[in-house]
């Protein structure tokens, strides 16, 4: 065995990459359980790709037949529904692992330096798997299938000049037709997880080079003892890797109890209106994405002409922050300059583009995490009440715009919705004021429990 | 060699240069097949052809909804009634003489169509491309409008229009929904897609 391990090693390195990355690789050793979401989300992307395999061996993607295939895995095929259940509601786990993993980070100050990157790979990620799941609801064509579609693609018909132009040549046709459905389904088994797979493994190379951050917000490599082992370090394998399985198991009890025994989820995983075949002339009376679209939906609804006036109020304060933070006066002429142009344009654009560019925009300002938290601590744990309230007002807020996005509208939903936006971009903007005003706690040397 | 004096550093880095660019026109060319492969194919533009709409058996107060370029395309019989409410309409209206709209030069005005008594409108919200909903029940409120007068709910994202497609203020959708060209081949026949020669509205 040793041979031939030596012999693998002189050609592959095989043990060298166990050691770095397993063995010898030193993870704190406070970990928590909202340090299982990670690999939970590894282990969803595969559960997604196998399942997606076996059920691309029965689906076609073409406008005539593409639902009755779906109805044919559920109904004829061997195990079919298991395959389906396992894919459409694992789609859903997905993203309720992703959401913590994200919410881990901002708890924890995973985002901040020496992690920024990490971050941004990380942002990146959660618009691939955005898009992935988008394209992937596509496929059934069902009526909300349809409709969605339509209403996601229509929103890039809101960028002046190009909008038309560049919806038709998404659709590869005037409206939502078989051309997208194969483009999509080329899109979603192939091009995208692919690109997931690459962005997955840049996310780990990224993090293996800087090492994990942990819920007291210590850099262990700061202390390490005779060996060059950081002190508080204990190899990922064999500890966290027997920890992880414990994590894997609760979840696979959780994930499995959906899928068997409400796969629909009271219609939150899968949808009523998706039981009908897509109808090019009738839109479904409610039409609502799935849960994990809706708090950035309810932004994009939110903004109707009322809302235009705070907005730029929103961004004249932003300006003042920034021409108080920039020193130099070239810089802050750019920003008054840009601050001018953008509210000139909030008053003579059309709504509909402010509303697709504040949803996007609000994952924008997600990936400017790193930048806008001035702290001198990392956890949640040494923070002052600042940030403890602003990060739950935060929370409260998207799981409010969330359950709004999926509700009809009317005057006082669309209000809140509309104070809920507001909210939503003063917890970013006003994040560099608050992060270094709060009392932070002196953080210890070594790490706590 | 890369040691040697005698290098000609200058030749060397014109060389880099110019390769890389080349390299990178070659790649820019390359790509446009790709991105242009995805454009609508000529299959997807053929299909536009003009569609024919009996309308005989359409009563008083309905709709009929059919499919044009893959389109849903409405045609309502306005009753009097219903022509009666766009007047008081126009006050909570957007655009109400659709001067931003999308509509054929002989269907303007307050009816928006050749005929007051027919409605022909693309059934596509100019805000994201919803189909809206008939809303044709008077009374109570839909969307934001109270005492609703009758007309077009979006349940995408609530925009409400009347009975002539025009939006009201403060919804999504930026316009009122467009009019297809369209013409009577006679009275009972409608001719979407081809337009309507006689400007005076008199087919
Ligand atoms: C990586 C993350 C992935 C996500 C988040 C995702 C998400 C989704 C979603 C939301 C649907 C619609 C489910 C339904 O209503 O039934 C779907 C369908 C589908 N996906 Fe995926 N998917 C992923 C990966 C994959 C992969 C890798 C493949 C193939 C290799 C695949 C193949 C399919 C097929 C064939 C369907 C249509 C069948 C059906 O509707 O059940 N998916 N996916
Ligand atoms: S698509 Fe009709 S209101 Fe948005």
């Amino acid at each position: 065995m040793e041979k031939f391990m030596q012999w693998i090693d002189e050609r592959y390195p095989l043990t060298e990459t166990y050691n770095e990355h397993l063995a010898k690789y030193y993870a704190p050793k406070n970990f928590n359980w909202m340090y299982y979401f990670g690999s939970l989300a590894l282990l969803m992307l595969v559960v997604q790709i196998v399942t997606g395999i076996f059920l691309t061996m029965h689906y076609k993607p073409d406008a005539r037949l593409a639902f009755e295939s779906v109805e044919y895995i559920m109904r004829d095929v061997p195990w079919g529904w298991l395959m389906r259940y396992l894919h459409a509601v694992g789609a859903s786990f997905f993203f309720i692992v992703v959401y913590l993993h994200m919410l881990r980070g901002m708890l924890y100050g995973s985002h901040r330096s020496p992690r920024e990157l990490l971050w941004l790979v990380g942002m990146v990620i959660f618009l691939c798997l955005m898009a992935e799941a988008f394209m992937g609801y596509l496929l059934p064509w069902g009526n909300m299938s349809y409709w969605g579609a339509q209403v996601i693609i229509s929103l890039f018909g809101a960028i002046p000049y190009v909008g038309d132009g560049l919806t038709e040549w998404i659709r590869g046709d005037f409206v939502v037709a078989d051309a997208t459905l194969n483009r999509f389904f080329a899109l979603h088994v192939i091009a995208l997880p692919l690109v997931l797979a690459g962005l997955v493994f840049v996310h780990l190379i990224a993090l293996h080079k800087v090492g994990s951050n942990n819920p007291d917000g210590i850099e262990i490599k700061k202390n390490k003892g005779p060996d060059g082992i950081p002190v508080d370090g204990i190899p990922f394998h064999p500890y966290y890797t027997v920890k992880d399985l414990v994590g894997v198991s609760v979840f696979l009890m959780i994930y499995f109890a959906v899928v068997f025994f409400m796969p629909e989820f009271f219609g939150w995983f899968l949808e009523h209106d998706n039981f009908t075949p897509a109808n090019l002339l009738q839109t479904p009376t409610e039409i609502k994405p799935l849960w994990y679209f809706t708090p950035f939906y309810s932004i994009l609804r939110a903004t109707t002409n009322t809302l235009l006036p705070y907005l730029a109020g929103v961004a004249l304060v932003t300006m003042v922050l920034a021409v108080m933070a920039v020193k130099n006066l070239i810089g802050r002429a750019l920003i008054v300059g840009a601050t001018v142009v953008f509210i000139a344009g909030l008053f003579t654009l059309e709504a509909k583009f402010w509303g697709v560019v504040l949803m996007g925009l609000s994952i924008v300002l997600l990936a400017l995490l790193p930048w806008l938290d001035r702290s001198p601590v990392k956890s949640i744990r040494y923070r002052g009440w600042m940030y403890k309230t602003a990060i739950t007002v935060f929370c409260i807020n998207f799981l409010l715009l969330g359950w709004l996005g999926t509700q009809g509208v009317d005057e006082t939903k669309t209000l809140l919705a509309q104070v809920g936006t507001i909210i939503y971009l003063l917890f970013f903007v006003l994040m560099p004021v608050y992060t270094s005003l709060d009392k932070t706690r002196p953080v210890p040397e070594r790490l706590t429990k | 060699m890369a040691h040697d004096k005698n290098v000609d550093k200058a030749k060397r880095r014109f060389l880099t240069h110019v390769t890389t660019s080349v390299g990178a026109v070659g790649t820019g060319v390359a790509v446009v097949p790709f991105v242009s492969s995805m454009q609508p194919s000529a299959r997807a533009k053929a299909a536009g052809a003009p569609v024919e709409v009996d309308i005989s058996r359409l009563e008083p107060g309905r709709l009929l909804k059919v499919e044009w370029r893959g389109k849903p395309v409405w045609i309502l019989r306005r009753t009097e009634e219903m022509l009666a409410t766009l007047e008081a309409d126009e006050p909570g209206l957007a655009d109400p003489n659709s001067s931003e709209s999308d509509q054929p030069a002989y269907a303007t005005g307050r009816t928006r169509s050749i005929r007051p008594g027919i409605l022909v409108l693309v059934g596509v919200c100019t805000h994201l491309g919803c189909s809206p909903l008939d809303k044709f029940d008077t009374g109570g409120t839909v969307g934001q409008v109270h005492d609703w007068p009758g007309g077009f709910f979006c349940p995408c994202h609530g925009s409400t229009f009347d009975l002539s497609g025009r939006v009201y203020k403060n919804v999504p959708a930026p316009r009122n929904l467009p009019v297809p060209p369209h013409s009577f081949k006679d009275d009972n026949t409608i001719l979407v897609g081809i337009d309507h020669a006689d400007e005076t509205g008199k087919a």
